[in-house]
């Protein structure tokens, strides 16, 4: 396959054990073993990393600037190459590709973390909504998630038992996971917000994740099997939910298409779907078949550490082809409510 | 020096509350402005689909919106999730259905709560209405919440205006901005480095930890060497007495702060820790203050923290001892 001649590639994931609290630990404590276990598996030390960018909330901290707090973990001092999203780390994830990409570094660290436990985080996320028309309703995650839930329910595109087997089967994949945090048989429980019971909800929790990045041959010489990052793209729904259609996700067809998902079959997914009914949406977005694993790690219905769970969803799929189980991958990522915004990258091992 | 068990872990309640004062653009003000009239306002783009609630630009061609346009205060469900057990602040405190629901005259939907019995009473394509608050301030919460039309509810009124119809949008005393209220409930934790610190300065100590790689010892600690990116871990016994490295006269009395202007706001190397942490100094004219000068903590009473640092007696302190430091 002809490649770019700055070729790009996840070449180290590491993630923290999503936990409901990590009341012993600062944001920066659940993060450091999540950075020394990727900077090992690399050997790269602090100083040898060209680029540095991280995903993060305030409004889940409950504090202004509190990515800064973290940036003693990655060595800040003398001064380094450093950037910060205020979303989930999928997206510095982006940035550092087009670093990368245009020459300006060879390596980065990318690094996410969410503690949910501080706060109440369906109350927390309504503050991303529309503040005009939307914010002054609170309403939660859950109900957003669940008017999607009903619309793709009268659409016929699925019904609750169908949700419950996405549920069943996510944690049942994520018994193989060990830092899942619901993993096995779990009830499907109540109904949280009709038509979605507990069990077609995330768990919520803390947790924290990084990946390495490196261009060319230096990702060769720091893995074995790097994963190339062959396309990548993000794009966003139009502002007002109800302007959309909420049983298609166009903004994730159209990434997916940008990112060269489509011209071969992948055998791994990896979907940023915190409610089961958003995996329906997904994969008619993405047009996958029976050929391809679905969240093989469990996916965000395992465990969902907000600002973490996409950048996890490509360290996954990496991680897959780093060890020879993929060969081709398709990674997703979400932010805001109903799929409002979704990165697609696409990820292949070389072929021996 | 060694690493200790840690405590058990410190929390407090953090209350994040701010008012968001926001102008509203002429399409906006027009919308608010028109549900405190009781009147519902769309905008119209150039192809001809009436967007409710209105947007400034069209979502599919970003092109500016100014037409205006009535709609009807009825409307049809496209999409509901029952919400048994509301959460503070959302619009009614019984259980009640979020609804999007498009409005007579409307070609897209507007997300809002509906009064309903219970979830049977409620399917997608059921018609309704807006029941208007009391109080119309120019918010969206003007409309209190839909209400079914039909058998079960009230008499539906006529459809007025039956389609959309122009509107110039013009109100006396229109709204020109809303605030939105937030208040956000947290319990803070500080981990496992800060615990231990905010534990110690309960026994009068101040505790720093130092990097096993570049051995230097910091105050308070935040669990990281930030030159070196490593875990701190060794915990480390620094001062009392430290020496000012620099400092600035404060002239401006800060709001609930009972400390008689000016005072002296100092950086502080304490004995044994390679980062200076800041204090208050007192016991001394703020226009003797120096760098150099040797202080030690003066606790609150209650021994939570040291309230500020007063002069040891002690000569002060060589330049070269703490010119790392300033
Ligand atoms: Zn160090």
């Amino acid at each position: 396959m002809p490649r770019h001649e700055r070729d790009i590639a996840v070449v180290a994931f590491a993630q923290s054990d999503h936990r409901r609290r990590t009341d012993d630990l600062s944001e920066l404590e659940m993060l450091l073993p999540v950075l020394d276990e990727v900077r090992e598996r690399t050997g790269l030390r602090a100083r040898d990393i060209g680029f540095t960018c991280s995903g993060s909330s305030d409004y889940l901290a409950g504090r202004p600037f509190s990515f800064t707090m973290t940036l003693d973990g990655v060595g800040a001092w003398p001064p380094i190459s450093e950037s910060h999203v205020e979303t989930d780390g999928a997206w510095a994830l982006y940035e550092a590709w087009v670093k990368l990409r245009t020459g300006q570094a060879d390596t980065a660290l990318v690094y996410a973390y969410g503690k949910s436990s501080p706060g109440s985080l369906r109350d927390v996320l309504t503050r991303q909504l529309d503040p005009y028309y939307l914010a002054p309703l609170w309403p939660d995650s859950v109900a957003l998630a669940a008017l999607q839930a009903r619309a793709l329910i009268d659409a016929g595109d699925t019904d609750e038992e169908a949700l419950a087997a996405i549920a069943a089967r996510s944690r049942a994949d994520a018994a193989a996971n060990p830092h899942a945090q619901l993993a096995g048989a779990v009830p499907h429980g109540g109904h949280q917000v009709r038509p979605l019971r507990t069990g077609d909800c995330p768990p919520v929790g803390d947790g924290a994740a990084a990946v390495v990045l490196a261009a060319g041959d230096t990702a060769r010489r720091l893995c074995g099997r790097p994963a190339w990052i062959t396309g990548i793209d993000h794009r966003i729904e139009a502002h007002s939910l109800g302007v959309r259609d909420l049983t298609d996700s166009p903004s994730t067809r159209l990434a997916a298409q940008r990112a060269g998902l489509f011209t071969a079959p992948v055998d791994t997914a990896e979907l940023h779907a915190p409610f089961t009914s958003q995996e329906v949406v997904l994969r008619k977005a993405l047009r996958l078949g029976r050929s391809t694993a679905v969240n093989p790690s469990g996916g965000a219905l395992a465990a969902n550490p907000v600002m973490a769970a996409g950048l996890i969803r490509i360290g996954e799929a990496a991680a897959r082809i780093h060890r020879g189980a993929s060969d081709r991958a398709v990674a997703h990522a979400t932010s805001g409510p109903c799929l409002q915004q979704n990165l697609v990258a696409v990820l292949e091992g070389d072929r021996a | 020096m060694t690493a200790a068990p840690p405590p058990e872990a410190l929390r407090a309640p953090l209350v994040v509350e701010f008012p968001f004062t926001r102008s509203l653009g002429p399409v906006q003000s027009a919308f608010l402005t028109g549900l405190r009239e009781r009147v519902v306002l769309g905008a119209r783009t150039s192809g001809g689909t009436v967007l409710v609630p209105p947007a400034e630009y069209d979502p599919a061609t970003a092109e500016e919106l100014r037409d205006l346009v009535e709609v009807a205060p009825a409307g049809t469900v496209t999409t509901w999730a029952w919400n048994d057990r509301p959460r503070p602040r959302q619009p009614l405190a019984t259980p009640f259905a979020w609804v999007l629901v498009r409005l007579d005259g409307a070609d897209t939907a507007l997300l809002h709560a509906l009064d309903a019995p219970g979830p049977d009473a409620v399917r997608t394509g059921m018609r309704v209405r807006i029941r208007w608050a009391a109080e119309r301030t120019g918010a969206i919460t003007d409309i209190a919440c839909f209400e079914p039309v039909g058998p079960e509810g009230p008499e539906a009124p006529p459809l007025h205006p039956p389609a959309a119809a122009p509107h110039d949008g013009r109100f006396p005393d229109p709204v020109t901005r809303i605030v939105t209220e937030a208040r956000l409930d947290y319990t803070h934790t500080p981990g496992r480095a800060q615990g231990a610190h905010l534990a110690a300065l309960r026994g009068r100590r101040t505790v720093g930890e130092r990097c096993p790689s570049c051995r230097k010892v910091y105050v308070p600690p935040r669990g990281a060497c930030p030159t070196c990116g490593v875990a701190t871990t060794d915990r480390v016994v620094v001062g009392p007495a430290g020496t000012v490295t620099t400092f600035c006269i404060v002239n401006i009395k800060a709001r609930n702060l009972d400390i008689e202007v000016p005072y002296v706001y100092a950086h502080i190397a304490l004995d044994g820790a390679d980062l200076p942490l800041h204090g208050r100094i007192g016991g001394i004219p703020y226009d003797q203050v120096r760098m150099g000068l040797r202080v030690e903590p003066v606790w609150t009473a209650d021994g939570r923290h040291p309230d500020h640092y007063r002069p040891t007696g002690e000569p002060d302190a060589a330049y070269d001892s703490y010119k790392e430091l300033v």
